[in-house]
């Protein structure tokens, strides 16, 4: 048995008068690839924004497995915290540094994992020329892992819309996540695109050891790549299980196609 | 005791004269969501175009100064709308689409070349205001506690918030200014004029910071080209306290606004009195970024 | 034909909104002592002939701008004609150019008057104050408006250290910079949850409050009658009105230099990374483990430190300093500069300082003008020329296809 590394308990999100998320238990082990689901304004992005420190919690407890396998609560951690505690995630409406290259998106996300200060800076030392030629060759090697190579030298927001998103995926890795979260990764991508990114997800997924939370509307998609599906509908979950159980649940049937 | 009252008095006519400005700059936010550095400029322009004005009337003809008074303050309120709504034109409505805070530094030229072009075409000395307020005989009992230009500029202000209230709560224009601050592209979508509500709101928030400036100009009895920036800047302290985008927070800001600085320099010292605005403005943004009635918004993300 | 007549009955109608608008203020000038009505018609003149063209131009702009000027391709001047910066970039071209501007400024205190050596010094002086606020607007994008309080700290920790405990220029001039550096990160603390438009505001709260407090600590400050007699900086012995004057005019060039070099080295390294990531989304660059707090102190402290160093440098040149000279106007002023010359560009900053400083001083005539001129610019570049005069040239990081 893997251990827990995202736990989630007796969670809300409550904007004004609107309960957003309410009152949802979730948990996610080392390895999985889950995914999250439901119908458009279902909160499943708030849940996101929450875990990782973008919004506070209004009620619950969100806990991840630190580096020695403690437990520690996020809530209200700054995103930059929880980051450093091995989340990354990626952004539903594209959130690029647009006018910088792609290369240079990723070493931003290489950030965390650098020291350099000011005084780094100034005088330029042997050890920061070395950790800036290291940040390059670092992050080109990420770019090649999700197939924008070709693109390093371009500025984000001249990329193909598909490219677009695979960077901000590139961006996230590059931070050295163990979980991963991807807000609707193949949104906009066509078929053929669609395709790519699942081979890429799985890929990543083996290749580092990565765990994954994806929330995604195309279907196909999720039933290839999750073991665990979530449903959330209008904030409340409404069902969980493997991907066969999800899918004839009438709940879940219900919640899509109304009554 | 006496002194107490006297300072509530004196508070709540600043907090009026506040509360005036203030309605520009929340009117004005709620709707593009721009600070507009200059509005304070706008006021100003009201009491110098009534200084000039009724100045003029004064010497050239043998009108009885509360004529002179209407005269005057109708023509600071029609310049005023016009100033503001011709700056939108030139320095706000290209910018749009721009980021905000290049939209920011052109309000701050704004405010820069209407300060000086007041300063150029008039002069860059205090100028004497007559106060054009006659004294109330009716008022000879509490004299001593309140003086008439006082209480003028408390009833007006009372009058003036009234009518905008109704003007925003009743007429199709109001709406209009509702649903545009609240959701801009539905707005668009239901076919309201954006272009026709900001013009609008620019041009009523004109109008009472002009009235604004005319009332402290008969308060104060001088006035220069730079009376606008503490006004405005004091202004817009309010209207953050109250909770920027609503129009009674504006009210309330101000008149808390008006009642510390006016305690403040009544019992702790009248050398800090611009201190004090500024500090609430620090602490309301640091521990209440929402204001005394704004809603709490967190940007979607 | 037709698009003619119709923009000149646009022109007519806005010089007719503009004539009436402006009448009052323009044309009648009240005087009330003598009782005298003065009417400036001819004022009223120039500001319908002035309308006419004027609002055509603006139109003609403002199309140009939303539908692009047509013909000129984008690429055009990067591969056919002759680019300035490009050939300024070829070693041929560059080093002998250095050389040459660098004789000219050595030798310009003995080619000038005495007064022109003053003059300069000012403008280099608000060229190190305009590259420190740069790094504050340009790279870290936070519109700091109460810039001219760490000018002061600067000033008032020279003039004030001097008057109680008599500490020389040179121990003044790294305490000045500390101190501003200092005050940097103690106002920006409050403010580490605001941005954009309220962030402005607030600074510019703390600006004010900074100067109010600087005239009414009396005892401690002087007030607004201000120190006086602040020793200039002597070269071994004492130097005559002229001869420190000169020196500080060469203390000057060495802060732009070093300004440069600190603020080039920045750019490439992770913390410049960090700030470029922070202004284009704050949101995404925290959740890329940024630290906001921590990279918007360090971008207020890289900022004010070089407004403490000018700061010990104006006590040392005027020998005087009070609170008049740390206004907001200051603190616009600096913004125009950085405005004007281009936001987050170097030599455009340069530029910029060089402009609002050296035109009101040059042209004498425009002194009066000068402040409704620098609001002009504002607005202009606003809306026709966001990215200045001199255009940022981003430090690019990119990978050759070998390295691939
Ligand atoms: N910052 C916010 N302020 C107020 N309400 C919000 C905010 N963020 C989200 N909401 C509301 O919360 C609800 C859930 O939104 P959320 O974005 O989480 O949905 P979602 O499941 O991601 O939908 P989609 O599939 O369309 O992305 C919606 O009704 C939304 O309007
Ligand atoms: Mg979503």
């Amino acid at each position: 048995m893997s251990r827990t590394i995202l736990d989630i308990n007796d969670f809300s999100m409550v904007f004004g008068g609107l309960r957003a998320v309410d009152h949802v238990d979730m948990h996610i082990d080392e390895g999985e690839i889950v995914a999250l689901i439901g119908p458009n304004g279902a909160g499943k992005t708030t849940l996101f924004n929450c875990v990782t420190g973008v919004y506070t919690p209004s009620e619950g407890n969100i806990t991840v497995a630190g580096p020695n396998s403690e437990i520690i609560r996020t809530n209200g951690k700054k995103p930059n915290k929880i980051t450093e505690l091995g989340l990354a995630r990626t952004f539903q409406n594209i959130r690029l540094f647009s006018s910088m290259t792609a290369l240079e998106n990723v070493m931003i996300g290489r950030h965390p994992k650098l020291k350099a200060g000011i005084f780094g800076a100034i005088f330029r030392d042997k050890k920061t020329r070395d950790e800036e030629e290291r940040v390059i060759v670092d992050s080109l090697k990420i770019l090649k892992k999700l197939n924008l190579a070709k693109y390093a030298n371009e500025p984000a927001s001249s990329l193909p819309y598909g490219a677009q998103r695979r960077l901000e995926i590139a961006r996230a890795m590059a931070t050295e996540p163990k979980l991963l979260l991807l807000d609707e990764p193949a949104a906009g991508m066509n078929p053929q695109e669609t395709k790519e990114l699942d081979d890429t997800i799985k890929r990543i997924r083996d290749e580092e050891g990565l765990t994954i939370l994806l929330i995604e509307h195309d279907m196909s998609l999720v039933m290839s790549l999750s073991e665990r599906i979530y449903v959330l509908d209008y904030g409340k979950l409404i069902a969980e299980g493997s991907p066969d159980v999800v899918k004839a649940d009438p709940a879940v049937i219900k919640a899509y196609l109304g009554e | 005791m006496k002194y107490f009252l006297q300072l509530v008095l004196a508070g709540l006519t600043k907090g009026s004269i506040y509360a005036l400005i203030a309605l520009g700059y929340t009117m004005v936010y709620g709707i593009i969501k721009l600070i507009n550095f200059a509005h304070g400029e706008i006021y100003m322009i009201g009491a110098f175009t009534a200084l000039i004005v009724g100045g003029a009337l004064q010497i050239t003809t043998g009108l009885s100064p509360l004529t002179i008074l209407a005269i005057s303050l109708a023509a600071a309120i029609f310049f005023s709308s016009g100033y503001g709504v011709t700056m939108e034109k030139i320095a706000y409505k290209p910018l749009r689409n721009a980021p905000r805070l290049t939209a920011l530094i052109s309000a701050i030229g704004m405010s820069l070349i209407l300060q000086n072009y007041v300063l150029l075409a008039q002069t860059s000395d205090f100028l004497p205001f007559r106060s054009m307020i006659p004294n109330f005989p009716f008022l000879t009992p509490g004299k001593s506690l309140v003086t008439t230009t006082q209480l003028v500029i408390l009833i007006t202000t009372v009058v003036v918030m009234v009518i905008l209230t109704l003007l925003i709560k009743f007429t199709r224009t109001g709406k209009a200014m509702r649903a545009t601050s609240q959701d801009k592209v539905m707005a668009q979508l239901v076919g309201i004029d954006i272009n026709k509500v900001i013009t609008f709101t620019f041009a009523v928030g004109s109008a009472t910071a002009a009235i604004g400036g005319v009332l402290i100009a008969n308060h104060t009895g001088q006035i220069n080209f730079y009376i606008g920036f503490l006004a405005g800047i004091k202004a817009f302290v309010a209207a953050v306290l109250g909770g920027i985008g609503s129009i009674p927070g504006a009210v309330l800001g101000s008149l808390v606004l008006g009642m510390t600085e006016s305690f403040g320099a009544g019992y702790i010292s009248s050398a800090y009195e611009d201190v004090f605005a500024f500090i609430i403005l620090i602490l309301i943004l640091i521990f209440k970024p929402s204001g005394l009635l704004g809603r709490n918004e967190i940007e979607k993300v | 034909m037709n698009k003619i007549i119709q923009e000149i009955k646009k022109s007519v109608l806005s010089a007719l909104w503009l004539m009436i608008l402006t009448f009052p203020i323009m044309v009648i000038k009240v005087n009330s002592y003598e009782g005298v009505v003065l009417w400036r018609w001819k004022n009223l003149m120039w500001i319908g002939i002035g309308t006419f063209f004027l609002s055509w131009l603006w139109r003609f702009l403002l199309d140009r701008k939303e539908n692009g000027p047509g013909e000129s391709k984008p690429d055009a001047d990067r591969d056919g004609k002759f680019s300035l910066r490009k050939a300024l970039g070829e070693r041929k071209v560059k080093i002998p150019t250095l050389a040459v501007l660098a004789i000219l400024v050595l030798a310009f205190p003995f080619m000038v008057k005495f007064y022109q050596v003053g003059i300069m010094t000012s403008a280099l002086m608000f060229v190190i104050l305009g590259l420190g606020l740069n790094i504050v607007i340009g790279y870290g994008g936070l519109l700091h408006l109460g810039y001219a309080a760490f000018y002061a700290m600067g000033a008032y920790t020279y003039g004030l250290m001097y008057l109680y405990w008599g500490l020389p220029f040179w121990a003044a001039l790294p305490l000045g910079a500390v101190s501003g550096a200092v005050f940097g990160i103690v106002i920006g603390v409050p403010v580490l949850r605001l941005r954009g438009d309220y962030l402005a505001i607030v600074t510019l709260a703390f600006g004010e409050i900074s100067r109010l407090l600087l005239e009414n600590m009396s005892g401690f400050t002087k007030g607004p009658e201000g120190i006086a007699q602040i020793p200039r900086p002597g070269f071994f012995v004492k130097l005559s009105l002229q001869g420190a004057t000169t020196y500080l005019f060469y203390i000057c060039i060495v802060l732009v230099l070093f300004a440069i070099f600190v603020i080039r080295r920045l750019e490439d390294s992770r913390i410049g990374r960090a700030l470029e990531a922070m202004k284009e989304d704050d949101i995404a660059a925290q959740s890329m483990g940024i630290d906001l707090a921590k990279t918007k102190l360090i971008t207020f402290a890289l900022g004010a430190v070089w407004a403490g160093m000018v700061g010990v440098v104006l006590a040392a040149k005027t020998t005087y300093i009070n609170p008049g000279s740390f206004t907001l106007m200051e603190s616009v002023m600096i913004l125009v500069a950085v405005v004007l010359g281009g936001t987050g560009s170097i030599p455009g900053v340069i530029l910029g300082a060089f402009l609002v400083t050296l035109i009101p001083e040059y042209f004498r005539a425009l002194a009066d003008y000068r402040m409704l001129m620098f609001g002009v610019a504002l607005v202009v570049m606003s809306i026709f020329r966001p990215q200045g005069i001199i255009p940022r040239v981003r430090k690019r990081y990119l990978v050759g296809e070998d390295k691939s």
